[in-house]
Parts: structure tokens; sequence; C-alpha cells
């Protein structure tokens, strides 16, 4: 067809032991839209951290237009026209648009004098160029997430960009604005550049990609053309196993309810009238888009934005959670998403980490027993297998999978009867999520009622035995394990009738 | 493993002066020059104490060099309305605490930034002394009230007694008890501290109130090594304090640190400025050096840990 714009040959990279990518070889043509798809954790960021220097690979080489380059950085590979679009766009929220794009593009000195009226000319002749009427003059912060990515997009365009690599770029754009999306792509792509294309959606990528290479556990499993698979084959490449040995989901007897909400609405978040339940034993899964409230309700049930209507109960007991310490009190647990801002404490020991929601467990006449907080924490290092030569270490020096672990482990001392986890698997390796799985169905064995926000449609028909579905702040239907698919929780996601 | 780094190179570098004055001017170790120094710096520790929660919490107070201020003079206006040294101490501590918890419920409830709200108290309350006393001092203080009403040897022992049983109990609270873990947890990452059931608007209220009533206390014990308060006392306060806990290895952005660095802060600080004086420097250059000395100690700790993350580099890169 054409020539070959980048070629990655045999690239290997380990993290703390983990093999992120074993030996991939990929290869983007010039006018091709070639699609990487995998789950969460096969390798595609790393790939891409490879490919834009970000990250440098243990083995493997790097060839762009056929030449050699042997020490990529993030300098030289902009320099060779490589450009990386990220899910969450990295810009600079206090400087206006036309700044953020300046930027990007200008080289100089830091003393040179700055032509104001040319940055805002030329910002207003990309953003056209990239299908977007915004005023170079706005402020990035007062950007909504789709605009933002636009402007990525004229950055891009702006480097006048030969690769454009494009990681979940419509994840958080409504349809329309997806639509203007691939018209962009579709004038890159006739233009000569290659895009490298990552996405969940098979459907999206059935429609803009030509190629498709399908990464899984950090391998390489094949490089298709378009024509030639359907999506049941994708999925097929992408799982590579059956779903049910993916997800350990074992006939366990749900018992009785152990958490209901009737009518529960919170006017500041926008939780609205939400009713549910969840047995003991059994894991409710919640579905819903980005912004439909999945978070803000579990933050309901914890009592960081209490409800202000409607009623909790627990155990068949009418409760008052006004604050994250009644939630603890009586049993509930919450392992919130985003590790880093709300989950473990860096500077922190593991083992004060996983005491610290707990502290009473460990402490005699109000004094923390030292050997009993480390023999605590020395349980669960053991039982969740985290990766560690001491609990002394500072939590900073685990890997994310490990920290999401002893994220796990400060909840699961305070013996929940309730715990919500809040994308539990996001950002987690392939291992580690598996080991999050198992322990979920060992605590469902014992009693744990779970509720488990997921995004990842199969993690979520995988484990649950329930799943509510979200939208808009209430819950638009709820499906039993044997009902749903992924299409019926993605229409109710999207606010249609079941 | 590498909990003391920054306080081992502060206790070096303290070592290394104490070795060099040993040689060059062993004046310095007259007992009365020493026991001088130590009771000089008493106050100055006390108020580090306080001074290194509010920043392992991730705050700062500027204002405990006016709240000291006005301590020292509600101390001595007590005592000569006829309360014994002990009850004015009390009264002292008690008014230091009302004004921390203003500061305290500032920061902590109305989230005004701590920088603001104790400049703001620093300045306004340093005027409205200055208004209240004219500018004058304290005299006539009751016989009861200078060394409390005892030899000085007595008083000195009993101000550095309770220097020292402050500074342990604190030391050893943060590390042991549950609520000194929710200081550290609060600094490190409030959103997850308060995920995790603390409190974290009552940790900053009452590591600020903390700080007041140790501030009134640190008041007293200078005010009764004189015969007279001044109504300016405790300018600059803030700056010894700060530098002494920041020195000591308590990172200024919270969540990191201990009590042990914040003494030994207090001790490099302390001796720094005499020994120059022993060592025949000449005044002028004596605050320089002085400067020179804090940024060696603090700057080696600082390249050490980063030389020692860097062997860990390669650990500590996060898998995707």
């Amino acid at each position: 067809m054409s020539d070959l714009v980048l070629k990655a040959i045999a690239v290997s990279k380990a993290f703390a032991g983990v093999k992120a990518l074993r030996s991939v070889s990929f290869e983007l043509r010039a006018g091709e839209v070639h699609a990487l798809i995998g789950e969460n954790g096969a390798g595609k960021s790393t790939l891409i951290k490879v490919i834009t220097g970000a990250v440098k690979p243990d083995a493997g080489t790097i060839e762009v237009r056929g030449t050699l380059v042997p020490h990529m950085d993030p300098r030289i590979s902009k320099s060779l026209g490589i450009s990386a679009i990220y899910q969450q766009p990295s810009l600079f929220p206090d400087l206006t648009v036309a700044e953020n794009i300046a930027l990007a593009l200008e080289s100089g000195g830091q003393w040179r004098r700055l032509n104001w009226k040319n940055r805002s000319l030329r910002a207003s002749e990309l953003l056209e160029r990239a299908g977007a009427s915004i005023d170079p003059e706005r402020l990035v912060a007062t950007l909504s997430m789709p605009e933002q990515q636009l402007v990525e997009i004229a950055k891009a365009i702006g480097a006048d960009a030969r690769i454009v690599i494009m990681d979940e770029p419509t994840a958080s754009l409504a349809e329309r604005e997806a639509d203007s999306l691939f018209q962009v792509i579709a004038r890159l792509r006739s233009e000569g550049a290659g895009v490298i294309y990552i996405s969940h959606r098979l459907e999206e990528i059935a429609t803009v990609a030509d190629r498709v290479t399908v990464l899984r556990d950090g391998e390489s499993i094949a490089t298709k053309r378009m024509d030639e698979v359907d999506r049941a084959e994708m999925i097929r490449m992408m799982v590579g196993r059956e779903l049910d040995s993916l997800f350990p989901k074992r006939g366990i007897v749900p018992g009785e309810i152990a958490l209901e909400l009737r009518d529960v609405s919170c006017r500041a978040t926008g939780v609205k009238n939400v009713s549910l339940n969840v047995r003991r034993g059994e894991i409710l899964g919640l579905a819903g888009l980005v912004g439909s409230g999945r978070t803000e309700l579990a933050e309901t049930i914890f009592g960081l934005t209490p409800a202000d209507s409607g009623e909790i109960r627990l155990l068949g007991e009418h409760v008052a959670i006004g604050s994250p310490g009644d939630a603890i009190r009586r049993g509930i647990g919450y392992v919130p998403e985003d590790r880093p801002l709300h989950g473990v404490i860096l500077e922190m020991s593991i083992a004060a980490n996983t005491s610290l929601a707990n502290l009473k467990r460990i402490a005699h006449h109000g004094l923390i027993d030292g050997a009993e907080e480390r023999a605590l924490a020395d349980g669960f290092v053991r039982q969740l297998h985290i990766k560690t030569p001491s609990v002394e270490m500072e939590a900073a020096t685990l890997s994310g999978g490990n920290q999401q672990k002893v994220a796990l482990a400060r909840w699961l001392a305070i013996d929940p009867a309730v715990l919500i986890l809040d994308e539990p698997t996001q950002g987690v390796d392939v291992g580690s999520k598996a080991e999050i799985h198992s322990l979920m169905a060992d605590l469902s064995e014992r009693g744990v009622a779970i509720i488990m926000i997921s995004s990842e449609l199969p993690e979520l028909l995988g484990m649950s035995d329930r799943i509510a579905v979200m939208h808009e702040g209430g819950i638009r239907g709820t499906l039993d394990r044997k009902d749903a698919t992924q299409q019926s929780i993605l229409s109710l996601a999207l606010g249609h009738a079941a | 493993m590498n909990r003391f780094r920054s306080e081992i190179s502060v206790a070096y570098a303290i070592t290394a002066l104490l070795i060099l004055l040993a040689f060059l001017a062993p004046g310095f170790f007259t007992r009365e020059n020493l026991s001088d120094l130590v009771l000089a710096n008493m106050p100055v520790l006390i108020v580090a104490l306080g001074m290194t929660l509010v920043i392992l919490t991730g705050h700062i107070d500027i204002s405990v060099g006016t709240m000291f201020a006005i301590c020292s003079v509600a101390a001595g206006e007590f005592a000569k309305l006829g309360l014994p040294a002990a009850g004015a101490g009390l009264a002292a501590c008690a008014i230091g605490a009302m004004l921390g918890a203003i500061n305290g419920a500032l920061v902590a409830y109305v989230r005004i930034p701590s920088i603001v709200v104790t400049l703001a108290a620093m300045v306004a309350f340093r005027d409205a002394l200055r208004w209240i006393t004219q500018g004058a001092w304290v005299q006539d203080l009751p016989g009861n009230f200078q060394w409390l009403g005892m030899t000085r040897t007595a008083s000195d022992t009993i101000t550095f007694s309770i220097a020292g049983a402050l500074a342990i109990a604190i030391g050893w609270g943060l590390r042991n008890l549950p609520a000194g873990r929710s200081v550290y947890a609060t600094g490190s990452n409030e959103n997850a501290a308060r995920l995790a059931g603390i409190d974290s608007a009552l940790v900053t209220f009452s590591v600020f109130t903390i700080t007041g009533a140790l501030t009134g206390c640190a008041a007293l014990l200078n005010s009764i090594r004189f015969n007279q308060i001044p109504s300016n006392a405790g300018i600059g306060m803030e700056m010894k304090a700060i530098t002494a806990v920041v020195v000591g290895g308590t990172a200024i952005t919270g969540g990191r640190g201990s009590i042990q660095g914040t003494v030994l802060g207090v001790i490099l600080l302390g001796i720094v400025s005499p020994a120059l004086t022993f060592l025949g420097f000449s005044a002028y250059w004596e605050r320089a050096i002085q400067g020179l000395i804090i940024l060696c100690a603090v700057g080696f700790g600082a390249v050490r840990s980063r030389l020692g993350s860097r062997l860990r580099g390669d650990f500590a890169e996060r898998t995707v």
C-alpha cells in the first residue's frame, strides 16, 4: 500500500518485575489509521510511551520513516513529528487556548519577544482545521472536556504531526463531537499522516480504522485488516479465554439484605431518588457513563456528601450516616477511584496505611501497638500477595496494583459488612487484577455485600450478580446476571428504557 | 528505613560545630554559658513543638510571635492582679489557645489558607496589643513572678523540665497515639484521610489551638526570666520556630517529620550564633554564616535523600 512511517521491533519492557511488553512489534503506514486494542493492562499505554519516548524499552528498537532512533526521548519524538493525544488532555488550565497552542509549537529562547497577534491568528487557524469553533483567548479552565480534546488535536495539527497517537480520544465525547473528531482523523489520513488509534469501543474502531493490532498481557496477538475481522473475533483475541474463567464467579447464594437505599437523594451532587439493595454475599455492579453519578452515589452512602432525603437501612435497621466516620463505625468500607488522590497515603508505611481506618483494632488503652499493627499488615501482605520486602516500606515504593491492594487491605481491616469498590481494577496490571477479582469472590463467600463501580463492561458482566445502571444521577434500571449484556447495559446507561 | 535521614545530617552538623568549638573556643563549654544557652532556647523549643504539628498537617502559623507577645503581657498583667505565677501561666495558655483556635477555625472550617489567616493575625493582633498597651512595658511585677518566686536554679530546672516533658510527650504521642497518626495522615493526603474516617478539619483546628496554648506556655517561661515584660516580645519568633522545624527535617508540605528533628533543629539554631561569637567572627558576618550553616545542614539531607531515591528509581517507577 504505502511506505512505513513507524516501525517498533521486538519491544520489551518490565516494570518492577512485571512484564508490560513482551517482544512486541508494530508497524504504522503513512495514510493509515491503525487501531490498537486490548484490555486494560494489556500494554497499550506502555507501547505508546515507548513510541513517544516517555519510557525507555528494555529491549527492541524503534524506526521512524526507515531510520533507526536509538535513544527515543520526548523531545526527539516531537521533532520527528510524533504527537500524542491522551484521554486526559494535558493542557495548562490557567493559560488561554492560544498560549497553550503556542507553548507546544513555538521554539526559541526564553527572552525572545512574543508575537501575541500571530499566536492568536495561528490558534484560530489550527482550531478551524481541527473542526472546532473555540475562541483562542478563552482560558483552558473554562473549556469542556471535548473542547480541550479539540485543542490537543489542533496542537497536533500545528506540529505538522506525521504520526498521531490518540489514546481513547472519544471517551469523554458525545456522539456529535466524536463525529467531528472522525472527520479530523479522515483529513489527517488523507494528508498522509499515520494515526494510531486506541479505543475500547469496537464499533468505533470498525468504522474508523484500516488495520487493527490486538495486545494481550503484553504480547502482540495479531495484526489484521479491518475487513478480515469482526467484533466477536476481536473480543476473542483480546480476552483470549472464556470470560467465566477470567472472572472467577462462584455460586454463592446471597443472604439477607445488607444495605438498602430508599429514595435517596443528595441535591449537592445530583444523586436523585436512588433505591437499591445489596444482599450479603452479593456483588452489585454499578454501571453508567462517566458523570452519571456512580461515584457521587458511593460518596453519599459513605457519608462524604450525606443524603438530604430518603432512607438508608443497614441490615434492616435505619441508619443516619453523616460522615465517613459514621459509615466506618457501621461497617461500610469505600475504596475510592483515583488511588494517589484518595486511596493510599504514599508517604505512610504499608502498615500505617493498613491500620488507618481502624486504629481502634490495633490500639490498646488508646495506644497504637506497633507490633500488632505490623502483624495485621503482614497478614494482609500475605493474603493479598502484596509484593514488598517489608510492611515498613512507604506505600510510594509499590506498583499501582500493589498500592490498590494496600487500599483494599485498609478496608478489609475494618471487617466490613458492605464494601464499595470504585473502579477497583483501573490502571492495575493483569495479574493483580485477577487477584483482586478472586479476593472479591472470597469476600462474598464470607458474606460481605459488595457494590462495584466499573466502567469496564466485561468486568461488570463477569463479576456482578446484578447490575444497576445509572443515568443522570438516578438508577435507570437493574439487570439480573442472566439478562445483562453489553448492549442492555449501554442502552440503559445512555438513558433508553430497558 | 530512611526515617531519620534528615535528622542525622543535622546531628552531624551539631557535632561538627561542637568539635570545632572544643578545639578553638573551649570557653564555650562553661557551665554558665551552656545553661544560659539552654534556658534561653526553651521558649523557642516549646513554640517549635507546636509549629511541628502545624507544619506536619501541611499548614503554617506565622502568628506565633504575636501570640507570644500577647501571652507575655497577659501573664504579667494577671500576675499583677495577684494571680500566682502558675495561675498566670495557665491564663496565658488559655489566651494562647483561644487565639490559636481563631486561627484554626478560619483555616479548618472557613478554609482560608493558613498563611493568609496567620499573616492577618500576626499583624492585627500585634497592632491591637500596641494600641492597648500604648507600647508600655509591664513593670513592677510582683516578687513571686520572676523566677517563680524561687531561686533561679529551681526556676530554671522547672522551665527545663516542662519543656523537656512537652517535647517527649508530643513526640511520643505523634508516634503512639491514633491522634498522632491522624496528624500525619491529614498532612500527607487530606482527601484520603477524610475517606479513612479521620475528621481532618478537627485535626487542623486542634493543631492550631495546641500551638496557641504552647505559645502561651513558652511566653510565661520566657517572662519569668526578666523583671519586666516588653510589649514587643516575640518579634521574629515565628521565623526561629519555622526554621528549626524545617532544619529538623519536617517537610514544609506536611506529612513527614518528627519532634526529634525539631529538637535537633532548635539545638543547631541555638548554638550557631553564640558559637560564631565564640569563634571570633565579626557580628556583621554572623547571620550570613548562620544562614550558610543551615543551608548546608538541610541541603545535605536533601541531596542525600535524592540520591537515595535515584538508587530506588526503577522500583519507584509506576507500572501502567
